[in-house]
């Protein structure tokens, strides 16, 4: 089977994707919709059979059958280790979630929505499993097409385009700073395979190793969504349709720091190596700026799908900030964060995508109190802001505990803190939300700020029940899910020892090229997790408490105990920098740049 | 002076990308800005052809020539080449969203298509 | 922020930008001097065990044909993009006919000279692009090349007389197929590589004898069926293109609006 399953996960998707475009308009809309399924069911079956089947030694698969010569590596190969495909398999199941969604009710223009999906979740398949840095930009580009197009769907509204070139232009230029570094180690190494430039680079670490890693870090942070590079995020998911959503926060913008770390650990590691405080010091700074502005913002937004995009942001802070940290055991419970995350936030965007279908709106200020019958909703989002608080018991508390248990071997054990805010901030926003739209609580639409530009989303779908099964089944399938893979017996440790293994330069170089066999690690014991839990429940509490006070504000005892204007007022600024308008954001992306590579410039030379 | 023909095609391929985010953020008009785009494009593309250039070498194409003549890279050529098409048809596909763009919001200016603010 | 004070803020982070990035390229090895091991190793190698004596093609259809089947559906996710972006909207009216005016004048007629050299040109170009996409292997060419100027064809057909003449002679319908079996069958030719038990897209086809047309084994077919890919794609953006901006009109909205 090991020669052909592992290209399987890319092949059939866009075979299928091909095949449905083929039958366009001539296909029956429920059988192009069993199709999809299938192959989105075929691939999260084959990835989690790529992922057990990886588990002690990383499949290496060169595609066309073109094996390394002496050490040379002359065509592509994929390179399949457990998180690689664990990737690939969430990314599959969240397509399969998105196709459920959109089973009978979405507007569905012929088979266009299910091919462009379909190749979407191909390439993101691509994209986590292969060892090639140019195929790594090739399926990124695939990715971001995909996306771009995606996201434009809704043509009616003037929203979506601007959305949709807000993202395809800060996003194209993203990729180009990519392969500019990639150009640039080729020209140094003469390879593209990613095991083989680790090999040549060796430890050499002069001004243009450094310039390529920042190049290909900022290119492909720019998808991760990190400040200053992630203007984009919040238009672009405030307009595009909610299956669409449900991925981009769910699993696209996490690839993007996927790819930085792979690329930072199988081609960069040795020659950073003896940077490595000063490596850590710049990303978990960049992770903290974004956990904060993205908290913040989320915090301050009444559009529900932007209020969960900024979240997304603050979240994608903390990711960066556990990367950062370069800890053997933080990548362990990063992998754990990324998986409890998005299935809790693609849970949200399905609740919201429930209003939208429901009430017709996504504006936090225009539902209030429309939502009382829905108990299923209500129940949702509590329990799906709770995911996002790190309540003890979901897979975020189990990711954040790693973490930070990870942080303090390296003498960072402040970024709990860290993490405390943005989980309190962003589950307070959505607390705050529901306790709004559900139960009718808080001040009035005309009692709170002025809101420039658009704040609703039109509709996406057509008829149906008020609260269809197909919608709310998957929702709650993703929260049981966030919450059963903490108590999956040995997953942690499975999870750790992959990890460690994710770090290992000198085995993946010779797994790849020299198909040797290197020795698997054992496994150590892991920290205890009761500190981790009366955090856990701290942070719980302190959102309610934020949430309440954002609720109950008018009926404080003094009105001067109200600070909500004063922090509207310093906000301010911050609002206004996300301006909508794709030459700011472009001009940020530059600084941003420019601020990475005099930062990294200076600290390694 | 040899160490300024060492260079140029990389120093012309980074101006490019500059002078390319130059025009993307001082644009009024999205096609304008799409090209602009294109122009980055091609610095990405100056810059791989300039790394697998051998000096005195000829196309990699043995049909008149012996296997075994010095022949540049043909990674890069490969790479470019099909990139070009490629990427004139993700232009393509921003275009399309500017013709959109046009006929909904009814301005091709990012200026005043600030309409997600904040 | 106002403008000119982003535009001053992007200068200053280019200018830092580009020291930066000058900086890492000072330290390439120097147009000319090509050091790495992987194009030279594919220029011994491949003519012996391709058979193709472009090596470009080779890399691209074979040594690193994976890659290309990526780029392939990004074109094709491009195209199938813009289509969808560029459809019909529910109040959308069709104008009948479509006819390229602006609001002030009538368009001029094209010359007869442009006629005559368009037409004469046509089955050169057709004739040139098909011998562009089936001598891929053996000199400079493949399915991108050749689908492009393929492509190039109906185009001369639009610029030579108008959308009337540009319609008869396309079909959406067929196009989008075109391009799909283009696209789906660069995939499925990979897969059929699993029936002899090789790997994806691991050549299966005779080799032939080098110098031949029918050489490269697979590439030969991969590259047919890009060039028909690329060709089709190409002119269903020219469709949809062309009916976006001539036929479809909004409510309201006046013959020659367009070109305001």
């Amino acid at each position: 089977m090991n020669t052909f399953l592992p290209a399987t996960p890319v092949a059939v998707p866009l075979t299928i994707a091909a095949l449905l475009a083929a039958v366009n308009q001539h296909i029956h809309r429920r059988l192009a919709d069993l199709l999809a399924i299938a192959a989105a069911g075929y691939c999260l079956w084959s990835s989690i059979l790529l992922m057990l089947r990886s588990s002690h030694m990383p499949i290496v698969y060169w595609m066309g059958g073109w094996e390394p010569r002496n050490g040379v590596a002359i065509g592509i190969s994929f390179v399949i280790d457990p998180f690689g495909a664990g990737l690939a398999a969430f990314a599959a199941f969240l397509t399969l979630i998105a196709f459920v969604f959109s089973l009978y009710y979405f507007d569905s223009i012929g088979t266009l929505f299910h091919v462009l999906m379909l190749a979407f979740m191909g390439a993101m398949c691509g994209f986590s499993l292969t060892g090639d840095v140019f195929n790594l930009f090739v399926f990124f580009e695939l990715m971001s097409a995909a996306a771009f197009a995606l996201c434009g769907y809704k043509t009616e509204a003037s929203g979506p385009i601007a959305g949709a070139l807000n993202f395809g232009v800060t996003n194209t230029i993203g990729a180009f700073l990519a392969l500019s570094g990639i150009g640039l180690l080729y020209g140094r190494t003469g390879a593209l395979n990613m095991a083989q430039i680790g090999k040549s680079l060796g430890q050499t670490h002069d001004g243009l190793v450094v310039t390529a890693f920042v190049l290909i870090s900022c290119g492909f942070l720019v998808k991760a969504a990190i400040v200053p590079f992630h203007f984009w995020l919040g238009d672009a998911h405030a307009v595009a349709p909610t299956p669409v959503c449900i991925l981009f926060s769910g699993i696209m913008v996490e690839l993007g720091l996927y790819a930085v770390a792979r690329i930072y650990w199988t081609v960069f590691h040795a020659s950073l190596a003896q940077f490595e405080a000063q490596t850590r010091a710049i990303f978990v700074t960049a992770g903290v700026i974004t956990a904060i502005i993205g908290a913040l913002m989320c915090f301050a937004q009444r559009q529900l799908k932007r209020l969960l995009a900024y979240s997304t942001i603050s979240h994608m802070g903390l990711l960066l900030l556990a990367f950062g940290l370069l800890a053997p055991r933080a990548v362990g419970g990063l992998a754990i964060y990324l998986l409890g995350h998005g299935l809790v936030k693609g849970a949200l965007f399905i609740a919201a995508g429930i209003l939208l279908h429901h009430l017709g709106s996504v504006d936090e200020l225009k539902l209030q109190g429309r939502g009382r019958e829905a108990t299923s909703g209500a129940i949702l989002f509590l329990l799906l802001a709770l995911g996002l608080a790190g309540t003890p018991g979901y897979g975020t508390f189990l990711g954040e505990s790693m973490v930070d248990s990870a942080a303090e071997t390296v003498h960072y054990a402040w970024i709990s803190y860290i993490f405390m805010f943005a989980a309190i901030i962003t589950a307070a926003a959505v607390f705050r939300a529901a306790g709004r739209i559900y139960f009718g609580w808080g001040p009035g639409i005309d009692q709170s700020q002025e809101e420039e530009g658009e704040t609703d989303e039109s509709r996406e779908t057509t008829g149906g029940p008020s609260v269809p099964l197909t919608m709310v089944l998957p929702a709650f399938l993703l929260l049981i899910l966030a919450i059963a893979i903490v108590f999956v017996p040995q997953f942690r440790a499975k999870v750790e020892l992959a990890g460690m293994r994710f770090q290992d330069q000198a085995a993946y170089q010779a797994e790849t090229l020299f198909h040797a066999e290197v020795p698997i690690y054992h496994a150590q014991p892991s920290e205890p997790l009761l500190p981790g839990i009366i955090r856990g429940l701290v942070s719980t509490l302190l959102a309610f408490v934020v949430a309440g006070y954002a609720l109950f504000r008018k009926r404080l005892p003094s009105k001067y105990l109200d600070f909500t204007g004063g922090f509207n007022w310093a906000l301010k600024p911050l609002r206004m920098v996300h301006s909508g308008n794709m030459c700011d954001y472009v001009a940020w992306l530059t600084f941003g740049v420019a601020l990475f590579g005099g930062l990294f410039a200076l600290f390694i030379h | 002076m040899h160490e300024f023909l060492r260079m140029l095609p990389f120093a012309v391929s980074a101006w490019l990308f500059v002078a390319g985010l130059y025009g993307i953020v001082t644009s009024r008009h999205l096609v304008h800005l799409i090209m602009c785009l294109v122009v980055v494009q091609t610095s990405t593309y100056l810059l791989l052809l300039g790394v697998g250039f051998k000096a005195g070498a000829t196309a990699p194409i043995f049909a008149d020539v012996p296997v075994g003549t010095p022949a540049v890279d043909p990674i890069t050529h490969a790479l470019m080449l099909t990139d070009i098409v490629v990427e004139a048809t993700v232009m393509a596909l921003l275009l399309a969203l500017t013709i959109q763009a046009k006929e909904r919001a009814g301005s091709v200016d990012p200026e005043e298509l600030r309409i997600l603010r904040g | 922020m106002t403008r000119r004070f982003r535009n001053l803020f992007f200068l200053a982070s280019a200018a830092g930008f580009a020291v930066f990035y000058l900086w890492g390229l000072h330290l390439l090895p120097g147009f000319g001097h090509y050091p790495g091991p992987y194009g030279d190793v594919l220029n011994a190698l491949s003519v012996y065990e391709r058979h193709a004596t472009d090596v470009i093609t080779a890399v691209n259809f074979d040594y690193r044909g994976f890659d290309t089947l990526g780029e392939e559906f990004i074109l094709f996710t491009s195209v199938m993009g813009a289509n969808l972006l560029l459809r019909k909207q529910k109040d959308d009216k069709e104008e009948d006919p479509p006819l390229d005016l602006a609001r002030d004048r009538l368009a001029p007629p094209t010359s007869d000279a442009v006629r005559v050299a368009g037409l004469a040109l046509l089955l050169p170009i057709v004739v040139f692009g098909i011998y562009t996409v089936t001598h891929g292997q053996l000199t400079p060419g493949g399915g991108f090349q050749g689908g492009v100027i393929l492509a190039s064809a109906p185009l001369i057909i639009y610029l030579c007389g108008d959308y009337e003449n540009f319609k008869r002679i396309t079909s959406h319908v067929v196009a989008e197929v075109a391009e799909a079996v283009g696209a789906g069958g660069y995939a499925v030719t990979g897969l059929i590589s699993f029936i002899f038990g090789y790997k994806y897209l691991q050549n299966f086809i005779p080799l032939g004898q080098t110098g031949d047309v029918f050489s490269g084994g697979t590439i030969a077919l991969i590259s047919a069926l890009t060039g028909l890919e690329v060709a089709a794609g190409i002119v269903l953006l020219m469709i949809s293109f062309f009916r976006q901006t001539l036929v479809y009109r909004k409510p309201g909205e006046e013959r020659g609006d367009h070109h305001a």
